[in-house]
């Protein structure tokens, strides 16, 4: 059974989506919980998938049994077993939490929603778990295209605000499937190990390099680095809170995990950072993806459009990260995507969770929000802590392994970008709890009791989110773990 | 030097965060204060049972998460650790009868949160007191930064919001735009954040570096309230007295002060510091404080104001005796942690009785109030006396050592300032006890007879008063413990 | 003159699939109606699938269909270089799907664009959107 798991992660969303297409038109009741069932399978095999790539380094599977180059290999080893998991436990959460914002949102198309929100989560995980290159782009538009329906879906100004996405990521898709074109041209094979087993005797033509400059834009483009962010901060105010549960915290940083994967598995460190000294001219982008983001955030006076901000800022911080180019940086890329993954779903879930009791997201709808709505406010209060950078949360330690490589390639503008945006995140957070918790008309001494009644949100939307960010506690207090069993051995050996 | 390792000092630092959430779901007010004395004295409890074995020169160890390689989450109580965490502990004690009196005297808004915050926030402060490394020190001083910012803005007016801004500024501002970097410069350089007795850097760093560093670190840790990165402490003032008490006056501000003690002995080393001559500027800097302090304190109307200003200039006092690299100066700076405290914390339990018996808030007001509360104002002028440093009160003895630390270092212009500070001490103290008892009875604007603040009030007061005469006769543990510390850190 | 023209002339599959490439990414980005910005996209995805396809031909090649029964496929050797090679094709194959379930999306949302609208100018729309912000409370 073990053998299959690679199959079995992908196999269970995609069986779920079909059923949940079918039990759609039965009774819509069915479908959540049918999506549950099959996150919760997929969620197994991550977990099952990473335990035996620590026990064996390393799992692999040949679908249809084909050997590479000609079939295409499903291969999972410490870095995509990782991001497998993130992606399970951010979906399984957030579906447990997007019911009642389904019923609000969609209510006649309950069934149409789940299928997407299945085909999507299939895709992740085939990007993830893949070891072929063109095959990583059909999953890549499978999970594309359910994004873009599933935001085009909602209300208001979301149709218009999808589409936009759709024509980005299609550039973007577009670009990533050229450069593989390229690449396949020149070495005859789509596989991944393959391609980097031949690369390297043409690492100093000009395709080899063309082919990894389009493919980089492609994917700068899908994770929205700035300055081809623009898509995003729209994308991600109008849709709904359903659907960005699930898109928000993971598609980003599933292209964050492609283009690690491009880089050192495909063209492999020696020639990304040694040959082709791109990496600088990378991580100055980086550096103004973060300043810009923070600094626009600031101006925003909608929640869900300001956390689209500071989503531009942090994917700064892992493209900055990783190219550094050392040990630390790369750990500091690949365990910020854990840790961003669930910093972005809590704090999305707290945003959520607040605009349905607000009905809205405007800075003006949280007055006294600790009093009426004090769960939800204790867990955005340690989600937004998380992106601050307080120990013992997890946003802490990424951001620490990311300071210790900026100050280790001597990349002094890269610390000061993150402990700047640390400080205007600081400002950004405390501006929304300062609306939630002043009451300025009061007294100078309260006399008595507050009168406001607590008027929480559902418990199906509360509970996730308290159990998301006791995981960003726990995820913090065992860096040690995760760095030292798991992300240790995905950076590759040779970089110090 | 024997090492125990064992989970007092994890126990220590949970007792309070545990508390939490029973004091979240009691069901009455004195259910509710019930546990909090709870709390506090389990607290002391399991901090005073480590206290026979350090006094002996043994050290508890216990490490929680191996969360980064070369900074665990760890405790390690040592004789400065445990005379901190025993002062803070103590004092919870003292404040929480003190603040039942107080919030219920006042009729607060919100008595739960504030019980909650402040147990959070002690945790924090045994957390400092017995963190292992750097890394362990800045977790629990940022949860003390966040634990203590609801406590701060209790009123949640307008006032509050403006002074909490500024608190988060100067606090947050500095710990991450300053510490952070400096910790991770110090992790890049030597692959550790471990408190080490020789000093970590001790060999590893320039001269140009090393000042760098000390200036990040010397303002990083903004709750010690070094000139120019003071005025949060004034401005915190609003909070309602026994946080000012408690945090202001002995957890905060002494975490802030902790800190900086632990970074030079631990993180930079004696030898370190001599051989750079880095002593000079923290010297250069302490004085300064010490001064303007003063200064601007003689300048004060408000009671809370000059206070705050007092105690930015006795904090410095405890910077200045670590800067004279001296052991007596640094028996002089250590044991002033906890003669300050108790002398602090009474003056501000005076200006919260007062203001809960009369709603008197400036000193212009207070002429004559001696007559009304006397029991207040004689604790207040006993522990006065104990801030500018005269006998029969502990803060003499702290002052002596500073004194005889100056002359071992050979630093006389630290003994002039030594001096003229206390002038400076006297002179804005003395007025208010003199004009609180000797006024002419006919203009008393209080009437003449006794009318103190709420039992529970007077009494903590009172036995901190008490507590800061007997500490200059029989000083113990406080004494031992302050020379252990020296003695380890300069490795004499 | 020669040295200029003989790699366009060599290389005119590249020269193509860029030409279409970027009319595709004009219509993009310059074009304001919906729809036309949707056949923008469709033409840049044709460019790629062109120059997938492109790269798989052989001077002087025949298709890849070998014309025996199923005797056993070592029976009769092959060689490569007479059949243009077939996997850029089917890859293409998977990729004309792809682009087909796009275009069905952006029509899918251009129509309720239409509905919500009534009309597919972009600029149209900005004035409709801002004309129903300042209307709203």
């Amino acid at each position: 059974m073990t053998r299959q798991l690679p199959a079995l992660i992908i196999i269970a969303p995609l069986i779920g989506t079909f059923c949940i297409s079918i039990a759609g038109w039965i009774n819509k009741r069915y479908c959540l919980p049918i999506l549950i069932a099959a996150l919760g399978i997929s969620l197994y095999a991550s977990i099952g998938l990473l335990g035996l790539v620590i026990q064996e380094h390393g799992v692999v599977y040949r679908l249809g049994g084909w050997d590479p180059p000609w079939g295409i290999l499903y291969q999972v080893d410490y870095l995509n077993g990782l991001v497998l998991i993130v992606i399970a436990v951010v979906a399984l959460i957030n579906a447990v939490a997007c019911r009642k914002h389904v019923l609000e949102e969609y209510p006649d198309r309950v069934g149409p929603f789940f299928t997407l929100y299945s085909l999507f989560v299939t895709g992740l995980f085939g990007i993830v778990v893949t070891a072929d290159a063109f095959n990583l782009y059909v999953l890549l538009e499978i999970a594309s295209l359910s994004g873009y329906a599933m935001i085009g879906m909602g209300n208001g100004r979301a149709p218009l605000a999808g589409l936009n996405y759709l024509f980005m990521g299609t550039i973007g898709a577009s670009f990533y499937l050229l450069g593989v074109g390229y690449l396949y041209l020149v070495t005859g094979s789509l596989n991944m190990a393959d391609i980097a087993l031949i690369l390297p005797d043409i690492y100093e033509s000009r395709v080899a390099m063309t082919a990894f400059v389009i493919c980089m834009a492609g994917l700068f483009l899908k994770m929205a680095l700035f300055p081809l962010h623009s898509w995003m901060p729209n994308a991600y105010t109008h849709g709904s809170f359903a659907a960005l549960g699930v898109i928000a915290p993971l598609t980003t940083k599933v292209m964050i995990y492609v283009m690690i994967r491009i880089s050192l598995t495909v063209f492999t460190p020696s020639f990304v950072f040694d040959r082709f000294r791109i990496d600088e001219a990378i991580v100055w982008l980086a550096i103004i993806a973060i300043v810009a983001g923070s600094l626009l955030a600031l101006s925003q006076s909608r929640l869900k459009k300001m956390l689209a901000y500071v989503i531009v800022a942090e994917i700064g911080y892992m493209v900055g990260g990783f190219w550094l180019g050392n040990r630390q940086g790369i750990t500091g890329a690949v365990l910020h995507i854990v840790n961003d993954a669930m910093m972005t779903l809590c704090v999305f879930l707290a945003a959520g969770a607040i605009a349905y009791r607000q009905k809205g997201d405007d800075f003006e709808k949280m007055e006294g929000l600790f009093i009426t709505m004090p769960f939800t406010m204790s867990g955005f209060v340690v989600a937004a802590l998380s992106v601050i950078g307080v120990p013992p949360t997890c946003g802490f330690f990424s951001k620490w392994y990311l300071i210790s490589g900026g100050i280790a390639a001597g990349q002094y503008a890269f610390v000061g970008a993150l402990l700047l945006s640390s400080l205007v995140h600081v400002v950004l957070f405390f501006r929304i709890f300062e609306i939630a918790y002043y009451r300025p008309e009061a007294g100078h001494h309260g006399g008595g009791h507050s009168s406001s009644v607590i008027n929480e949100a559902p418990l199906d939307m509360v509970i996730p989110l308290l159990v998301g960010a006791g995981l960003l506690v726990v995820l913090g207090l065992n860096t040690g773990f995760l760095v030292d069993r798991v992300i240790r051995f995905a950076v590759p050996a040779q970089l110090i | 030097m024997e090492t125990i390792v064992s989970i007092k000092p994890f126990l220590a630092v949970l007792v309070s965060i545990a508390a939490v959430p029973v004091l979240l779901s009691s069901r009455s007010a004195n259910i509710r204060e019930g546990w909090t004395f709870v709390a506090a004295a389990a607290k002391f409890a399991i901090v005073a049972s480590m206290l026979p074995s350090v006094l002996d020169g043994a050290e508890f160890v216990y490490t929680v998460a191996e969360v980064i390689p070369g900074a665990a989450l760890g405790f390690r109580v040592d004789a400065m650790g445990i005379l901190f965490a025993l002062v803070s502990s103590f004092l919870w004690i003292v404040t929480s009868a003190y603040s039942i009196g107080y919030m219920r005297g006042l009729n607060e808004h919100s008595q739960t949160r504030y019980y909650c915050y402040f147990a959070l926030s002690l945790s924090a402060a045994v957390g400092v007191a017995f963190a292992a490394n750097l890394l362990t020190l800045y977790l629990f001083y940022e949860m003390l930064s966040f634990a203590t910012y609801p406590l701060v803005t209790h009123h949640q007016d307008r006032e509050a919001q403006s002074s909490g801004r500024k608190y988060l500024l100067y606090i947050v501002g500095t710990s991450i735009g300053l510490l952070l970097p400096a910790m991770l410069i110090c992790y890049d350089l030597t692959g550790t954040l471990e408190f080490s007795n020789r000093g970590l850097l001790a060999g590893k760093v320039s001269k140009e570096l090393a000042g760098l560093l000390l200036l990040m670190f010397l303002f990083g840790f903004a709750k010690a309230a070094v000139m120019p990165l003071h005025a949060w402490l004034p401005a915190a003032m609003v909070a309602p007295t026994p946080v000012s008490a408690l945090l202001h006056a002995v957890a905060v501000v002494k975490v802030g002060v902790f800190s900086i003690v632990r970074i030079f002995t631990g993180i930079f080393g004696m030898e370190t510091l001599s051989s750079f001559d880095l002593g000079s500027y923290v010297l250069f800097f302490a004085s300064a404080t010490i001064l303007l302090g003063s200064f601007i304190a003689l300048s004060q109307d408000g009671l809370k104001r000059l206070l705050a200003f007092s105690t930015i200039a006795q904090l410095s006092y405890v910077i200045l005796g670590v800067g004279l690299l001296s052991t007596k100066g640094m028996i002089g700076g250590v044991i002033h942690i906890a003669m300050h405290a108790f002398g602090k914390i009474t003056l501000f339990f005076c200006a919260g009785a007062i203001f809960i018996a009369t709603g008197k808030k400036n000193i212009s007001e207070m002429a004559g109030i001696g007559r009304r509360m006397p029991i207040t104002m004689t604790a207040f002028f006993i522990a006065a006396l104990s801030i500018i440093g005269m006998p029969p009160c502990g803060g003499f003895l702290s002052k002596w050592y500073l004194v005889l630390g100056a002359v071992e270092a050979h630093r006389s212009p630290v003994l002039l300032v030594l001096l003229f500070s206390s002038l400076l001490n006297a002179a804005y103290f003395m007025p208010i006890v003199y004009r609180a008892f000797f006024c002419r009875p006919e203009a008393n604007p209080f009437g003449n007879e006794i009318r103190e603040a709420p039992v529970f009030c007077v009494v903590p007061l009172v036995i901190t008063a008490i507590i800061s005469v007997i500490l200059l006769f029989y000083p113990q543990p406080f004494f031992r413990l302050a020379s252990l510390a020296a003695a380890q850190m300069t490795g004499m | 003159m020669d040295e200029l023209l003989s790699p366009i002339l060599s290389k005119y599959n590249y020269w193509v699939y860029i030409t279409l490439m970027m009319i595709g990414l004009y219509a993009m980005i310059a074009k304001s109606n919906l729809v036309k910005k949707i056949i923008g996209m469709n033409i840049l995805q044709t460019a790629v699938i062109l120059f997938y396809v492109s790269i798989g031909a052989k001077q002087g090649a025949t298709i890849p269909i070998i014309r025996h029964g199923h005797e056993g496929a070592a029976a009769h050797a092959v060689r490569a270089a007479d059949y243009i090679n077939p996997l850029p094709h089917v890859l293409m194959l998977t990729a004309i799907v792809v682009s087909v379930a796009t275009l069905g999306v952006a029509l899918a949302l251009a129509i309720r664009i239409y509905r919500q609208y009534g009309t597919l100018e972009e600029d149209d729309i900005a004035t409709r959107i801002t004309g129903d912000i300042r209307k709203s409370p």
